[in-house]
């Protein structure tokens, strides 16, 4: 039986594709076989940032509708064995999307699939109830900003009262925070929600924290997820974070602010991490 | 940047912004393109299934529709597996 994970947040435009993204790459690195669903009908992201924007022929829509079957919507990834796309329509709109339909794509994909990723739309409109009304595990993904930490809690609030889980009365849903955007130099300035503060505020368990980095950009520029950027700090902290999801311990990093490089680093060059 | 770079010759790395630009023209062409028309690609589908299955029986799930968009043209391709046995009676 697969998890069913739902990336959510609440508000927009704080990493919710970008996280969805990197996530299913990274469970697929490690070897899970994942698919990860667009549920923002009428605004599809997903594909661009996944760079399978080309490769798109059938949506979630079209198979609910009964006009193609799943395994033709499903978008295989070229570059990670194990990881498929289901995409959202892009001209219907959100009431195309019905619970019944969203299920049985649920059920046939838990047949081979170990992760089932959720990307919610912003809002908590019918898309992004849909989005988590099946899932066993939440991702909040939170900006250390304070809109977004609020649209957080409400969609906790929702989480806890509108899911699946919720109705039938069962073991609520595991809820994870994934704090991004996370810029270590401006907390040190004090212009900047800490880690602790959000921590202390939302009162759920960490799974990560992404540093705001200029390779986030860049990986969505061509259409990569940032985890495949096994270089950089925010593609390593995505790493860290399926890891932990995945039950390994792994300590906190890009929480304080990069060393300043010294004298003679400066001088010759000395590159720092 | 120390100045030994300059000696060393590396150039600044160049962004990837053209990358992005080039992405966004060619999919914003196709869903302009396809704005007002119907999304013809499911009966596309059914209908030429139903074409083959005159002739044989197909699984309709094991029909794999392709398409790569690209600057200047695109391409369709249509992928239907043929069981054995119905491949076997078509021969004789």
């Amino acid at each position: 039986m697969a998890q069913v994970i739902v990336v959510t947040s609440g508000k927009g435009g704080v990493g919710k594709t970008t996280s969805s993204a990197a996530f299913a790459t990274g469970l697929a690195q490690r070897g899970k076989k994942t698919c990860v669903i667009d549920f923002d009908v009428g605004l599809r992201n997903l594909d661009l940032i996944m760079g399978v924007e080309r490769r798109v022929v059938f949506d979630i829509v079209n198979v609910i509708q009964g006009e193609a079957k799943l395994n033709q919507a499903l978008i295989k990834d070229k570059r990670v064995e194990g990881l498929s796309i289901l995409p959202a329509s892009q001209t219907r709109d959100k009431d195309a999307l019905t619970k019944e339909g969203v299920q049985a794509i649920i059920e046939e994909l838990s047949k081979e699939y170990d992760y089932i990723l959720c990307d919610s739309p912003a809002g908590i409109e019918k898309g992004a109830l849909l989005a988590l009304y099946f899932a066993d595990q939440a991702i909040v993904v939170t900006n250390p900003e304070v809109s977004s930490v609020r649209d957080s809690d409400r969609i906790l609030g929702v989480l806890q009262s509108k899911s699946k889980r919720a109705e039938e009365k069962k073991e609520p849903v595991k809820q994870h925070l994934l704090l991004t955007r996370y810029d270590p130099v401006r907390v040190a300035r004090e212009e900047m929600l800490k880690l602790e503060d959000v921590l202390e505020i939302l009162a759920i368990p960490l799974l990560g924290v992404i540093p705001e980095s200029e390779t986030v950009l860049k990986a969505s520029n061509a259409g990569n997820p940032v985890i495949l950027d096994a270089e950089s700090p925010a593609g390593q902290a995505y790493a860290d974070a399926v890891a932990r999801f995945l039950g390994e311990e792994r300590p906190h990093r890009f929480l304080e602010p990069p060393k300043k490089k010294g004298f003679f680093e400066k001088l010759f060059g000395g590159k720092a991490a | 940047m120390s100045w030994l770079s300059f000696f060393r010759g590396k150039r600044e790395e160049k962004g990837n912004a053209a990358l992005a630009k080039d992405r966004l023209q060619i999919i914003l062409a196709h869903e302009r393109a396809s704005r007002d028309g119907e999304d013809f690609l499911p009966r596309l589908q059914q209908e030429l299934l139903a074409v083959v299955a005159r002739y044989v029986q197909v699984d309709a799930n094991k029909v794999q529709v392709n398409l790569e968009r690209g600057e200047g043209m695109s391409t369709l391709a249509i992928g239907v597996e043929l069981p054995a046995k119905s491949r076997r009676n078509a021969a004789a």
